[in-house]
Parts: structure tokens; C-alpha cells; sequence
């Protein structure tokens, strides 16, 4: 009832929540999971990797966010071209019911096969590892771009179309002028779910690769026993995709009130 | 009200009205114009045998149900739709397509949500007067945003403003493309009473200043008198069309509360009622839901009799 009684229950409570799950993981590491590194263990582990994050002491030895760069510059190659494909692609499904009605049942089938399957057929088509990893980061994460500007071309009211009728703006002044901005806020949503997927899908790209990098890491330290490093790695995974999509979010909500 | 409902019928008001007489090319005409929508048994037909005359610099206002067609017959004046039969003239050319000499006010304003007011308007004005300097544009927007008192909100979004304001907004971006005709669609039908008043009022004063060609579409009958020198009523769809015009011979500048005790204006008012209440009313309530429905509906089940019978 009284929720908003104290004014940092937007720290404390979060804070809670995490101090809640550490009992509850050190508790079934010393329970019925003994293989499972307790925290604090994990943290001793890991504090080489967290307190020099950049350093470099070997190939596959080094700071957590030095990998953590390494992964980044990966997904931002897959990204960008997910993003220069998907946009375009959204905009001319939204527009032409012909092609909508064409390609739409191929993207359905398409879009829900998992990255697993799609990397062999990258290294077989680029026979080297990363591009086979980039070819997987875009294909996985460039439908909800497509998709999501598709539904904001469809949803543009007939009433602006209608102003750059009344006023002859040719094609290219009415694409630059009304479609691209009216779309603009439905693109971001996209962008932002392309953005959460393809940090999805680096890791199941770096670990079948072995390229270095976060998921690299953790499968590398899955095979050497140090199985702190896993948690280290999953968390960093997790806090990464957090601040990703925030940054993104940020930028949609600018767009959302635009849109009002 | 019974009273003024079974005063006689005025029958002294000649059928030809003057600016027919005057001049033998109308700036607008509507000839036979029929549309309808959809197909086979779907189809619906929405306006059945139009014809319209306006002179140049005339103010006509027509007056309908809501529902009854009053939006297909701007688009085919604005030229955003064709008509399936007969003609759309303007200037003794047929309409065409859509033109910025035809300047749409539209009934939800369509402003594009990601400009300002200035950029809204000068979205219009850049477009249509490219060969203009820069400062004459500009100028020339502020211009039209000071003449509908829109200065102080000149660099706010459409989602600050209020209904009223946006409005203005977007009769201020159709007037500075200079247009030889207004076409106001219910431009002020989603507005509250107090600014429709007001904005009432500011149409007439641009209109008086200006004289352009005017339409009106309303389904606010005083408004149209206020307003118009010739107001037509729509009968009720599915197939309306234009009753008998009905010329409204008040003084300008008229006021809005005496206009409103004149026995001549109740007069024009109760004419333009009869016929929407009477000849040009709704065959059956609830026509919307009819609408949906219309293969099943008698009239159309009796056009499909030939076809019965045929085989």
C-alpha cells in the first residue's frame, strides 16, 4: 500500500532483489549443488579479471572488458549490417502489399531459426570464423527491423500521405520528408529488439568459433574447469545487454514523445 | 418549435440564384458526380448525382449527417479521389488530382507531429515558393502564424498545443500556400463550443479580407448560416445528395447573439431543417450499423431482383 514511503526504493529494492538471489545461490552451492562455485569464491577468481578489465596478459588471458570490447566490435560489424539491410527491406514491405504478401511467409519461417543453425552455413559459405560469426549476428537480429518498420510504414496515417499529395512532393522529398520520420519511432523499437539479439547471439557465435571474446572466454574456461569464470562471464553478459538496451531505450523514449 | 416547423414554406425565393445569372461559368462545378465503395455485393454507394455550381469569391457552406458522404465529396474536390461518374471542374479544367491551388483544411488537422508550427507551415511554403529568397519565405510564414495569434507557440510541437490552436495551425499552413479555393472539411467539428466560436469568427474576418472561393462542410447548421452565403443541405446517405440551396441574405458583418434572435435567420435555419429532418433524412436509425449489413437491406436486396429473376 504504502510503496512510496521511502525515496530510494528505487535502489534499495533492486539491491534486495539481488542480495536475494546471491543467499539463494550460495545456499544451493552448499546444498544440492557442490559443483556450483559459491560467491565468494567466485569472486576471489575473478577479481584479476574485474580489477585490471583491459589487461592483457595472454591470447586467451585477459581482462573481462577487454573481451567484452572484442564481443562489442562483433556485434556493432553484424549490427550495422542487420540494420542496413533490415531498414530498407522493412520499408519496402510496409509499402507494397505485393511484396508483403511475397516475402512474408519466408521471413515467418526464417526468423525464429535459432544462431546455432545458422553458423555452420556461415562458415561454410566464408570458411573463416568471423564473418561466418557477422553473417549470423545480422541475419538473427535484422527481423524485428524488419518487421517493426514494416508495421510503421503500414501505420502511417492517410492524412499525411494526403499532405504531400495536396502539396506534390515528389518521391524522394516525401520518403525523406513524411515516411522516414512518421516511421521513425516504430524503427527504434526495432532497432532496440535487433540490438538485444544480436548481443543474444554472440555468444553462441563466439563459443562455436572459439574467437576471442566474452563468449569465447566462457567456453574456454568451461573446458578448463574454472567454472567462476562462467559466472563471471554470465554476469558481465547480462549487465552489458542491460546498459545496451537502456542507452537504447533513452533514445526510443526521445523518439516516443516526438511521436505524441 | 412546432410552431416554426409548420410556418409556411418560403416560395418567394427564386429558383435560379443570382450568381448563376451573373456569370456563365461557374469557378467550381459539379456535374452528375456519383462514388461509391467496395465491391459486388459490398459495394455502397455514397454519393448519387451531385451538381454543384460556386462562383469565384462565393462562401458555400453544405450541411450533412455525419456519415453521410460530406468527407468523399472534399476528397473529390481536393482531387485525392476520382469520381466514378460525372465531372470535378475548377476553372473550366477538370480536377484531376490533388493541387496546392485547391488548399484542404483538414477535419484532424494533419500535422505531422515531429515538426514545429513554423516547420509544419514552412514545410508548404518551401515547397510551393522555392523560387523565393529565404527571408521572403520566412516572412512570409510568420506572416500567416501572427494572422491566426499563433506567435507566442510559433517554435511548439503539435502535442503542446490544443485542439483549437492545432487547428488554426493548419488553416494558417493551407492559407499561406495561397490557394484560389479554401476547402474546409469540418475543420472545426472536434473543437468545443467556446472555440468554435472564436474560430468561427476568424474565419469570416480571413474570409472577408481575402474573398477566396470557400467550401464549408459542417454538420453544425448555425455555423453554416453564420458563415455562408449559400448553405446546401446533404441528405443522409447510403446515395445522398444535395438538396434544394438555401441563400443566405443576412448582413455581414453578422453577430453571433443577435443573428441568433432574428426571425429571418430562424427562417433559413428551419428551410435548411425541414429538409434534413424531412425529405433528406436517414431512411433508418442506426444507418451506420445498416451500413455494414446493406447486402441483406431491402433496397439492395431489390436491386438484386433482376439477377434472380434472370435465372
Amino acid at each position: 500500500m504504502n510503496e512510496r514511503k521511502f525515496r530510494g526504493d528505487w535502489i534499495v529494492l533492486p539491491f534486495l532483489g539481488i542480495v536475494a538471489v546471491v543467499v539463494l545461490w550460495a545456499i544451493s552451492s552448499k546444498t544440492w549443488a557442490p559443483n556450483l562455485p559459491t560467491p565468494w569464491k567466485t569472486w576471489e577468481v575473478s577479481q584479476p579479471y574485474l580489477m585490471k578489465p583491459f589487461e592483457k596478459r595472454g591470447e586467451l588471458d585477459q581482462g573481462i572488458l577487454r573481451f567484452t570490447w572484442y564481443s562489442l566490435i562483433l556485434v556493432a560489424k553484424g549490427y550495422t549490417i542487420a540494420l542496413l539491410i533490415g531498414t530498407p527491406l522493412g520499408f519496402v514491405l510496409g509499402m507494397s502489399k505485393m511484396f508483403a504478401k511475397t516475402f512474408d511467409p519466408i521471413i515467418q519461417i526464417l526468423r525464429p531459426v535459432s544462431p546455432l543453425a545458422w553458423l555452420p552455413l556461415g562458415l561454410v559459405l566464408f570458411q573463416k570464423s568471423e564473418p561466418a560469426a557477422i553473417f549470423t549476428i545480422a541475419l538473427c537480429s535484422m527481423w524485428p527491423t524488419v518487421l517493426n518498420t514494416a508495421v510503421g510504414v503500414r501505420a502511417i496515417p492517410q492524412d499525411y500521405l494526403n499532405v504531400a499529395r495536396v502539396l506534390n512532393l515528389s518521391r524522394m522529398k516525401t520518403l525523406l520528408k513524411i515516411l522516414l520520420p512518421a516511421t521513425l519511432p516504430y524503427m527504434f523499437t526495432g532497432f532496440r529488439l535487433s540490438l538485444g539479439i544480436a548481443w543474444l547471439v554472440i555468444v553462441a557465435a563466439e563459443m562455436l568459433t572459439g574467437s576471442p571474446g566474452v563468449g569465447g572466454f566462457l567456453w574456454q574456461e568451461y573446458n578448463s574447469l574454472i567454472y567462476e569464470h562462467i559466472i563471471l562471464c554470465i554476469v558481465t553478459i547480462g549487465v552489458i545487454g542491460f546498459i545496451l538496451d537502456r542507452l537504447m531505450g533513452l533514445v526510443e523514449r526521445r523518439l516516443q514523445v516526438a511521436k505524441a | 418549435m412546432s410552431a416554426l416547423l409548420e410556418s409556411p414554406p418560403i416560395t418567394a425565393r427564386s429558383t435560379e440564384p443570382d450568381y448563376v445569372r451573373m456569370s456563365s461559368l461557374p469557378f467550381v462545378k459539379l456535374k452528375h458526380v456519383s462514388k461509391s465503395y467496395g465491391f459486388g455485393q459490398q459495394r455502397r454507394e455514397v454519393l448519387k448525382d451531385l451538381n454543384l455550381d460556386i462562383a469565384r469569391g462565393e462562401f458555400v457552406a453544405i450541411v450533412g449527417y455525419s456519415g453521410s458522404g460530406k468527407t468523399t465529396l472534399m476528397s473529390l474536390l481536393a482531387g485525392l479521389i476520382r469520381p466514378d461518374f460525372g465531372t470535378v471542374m475548377m476553372d473550366g479544367r477538370e480536377i484531376t488530382g490533388p493541387s496546392p491551388e485547391r488548399g484542404l483544411v483538414f477535419q484532424n488537422y494533419s500535422l505531422l507531429p515531429w515538426l514545429t508550427v513554423f516547420e509544419n507551415i514552412a514545410l508548404a511554403v518551401d515547397q510551393l515558393f522555392p523560387n523565393w529568397s529565404k527571408e521572403k519565405r520566412q516572412a512570409h510564414i510568420e506572416q500567416y502564424i501572427s494572422m491566426v495569434n499563433l506567435t507566442p507557440a510559433r517554435s511548439k510541437r503539435p502535442h503542446e498545443l490544443s485542439g483549437g490552436m492545432r487547428q488554426r495551425v493548419s488553416v494558417a499552413r493551407t492559407l499561406a500556400m495561397n490557394p484560389e479555393m479554401l476547402l474546409l472539411d469540418e475543420p472545426l467539428s472536434a473543437l468545443d463550443a467556446l472555440t468554435r466560436a472564436t474560430l468561427q469568427d476568424e474565419i469570416e474576418q480571413i474570409w472577408e479580407r481575402d474573398r477566396k472561393t470557400v467550401l464549408l462542410i459542417t454538420n453544425d447548421v448555425d455555423e453554416a448560416l453564420l458563415l455562408a452565403d449559400r448553405v446546401i443541405p446533404l441528405s443522409a446517405g447510403p446515395g445522398a445528395t444535395l438538396g434544394p440551396a438555401v441563400e443566405v441574405d443576412l448582413d455581414r458583418p453578422r453577430n453571433r447573439k443577435t443573428v441568433q434572435r432574428d426571425p429571418h435567420f430562424k427562417r433559413l435555419r428551419n428551410e435548411v431543417l425541414d429538409y434534413l429532418l424531412g425529405e433528406g433524412a436517414r431512411k433508418k436509425p442506426h444507418r451506420e450499423n445498416v451500413a455494414v449489413i446493406a447486402p441483406r437491406d431491402e433496397p439492395s436486396a431489390s436491386r438484386r431482383q433482376p439477377f434472380v429473376v434472370s435465372n
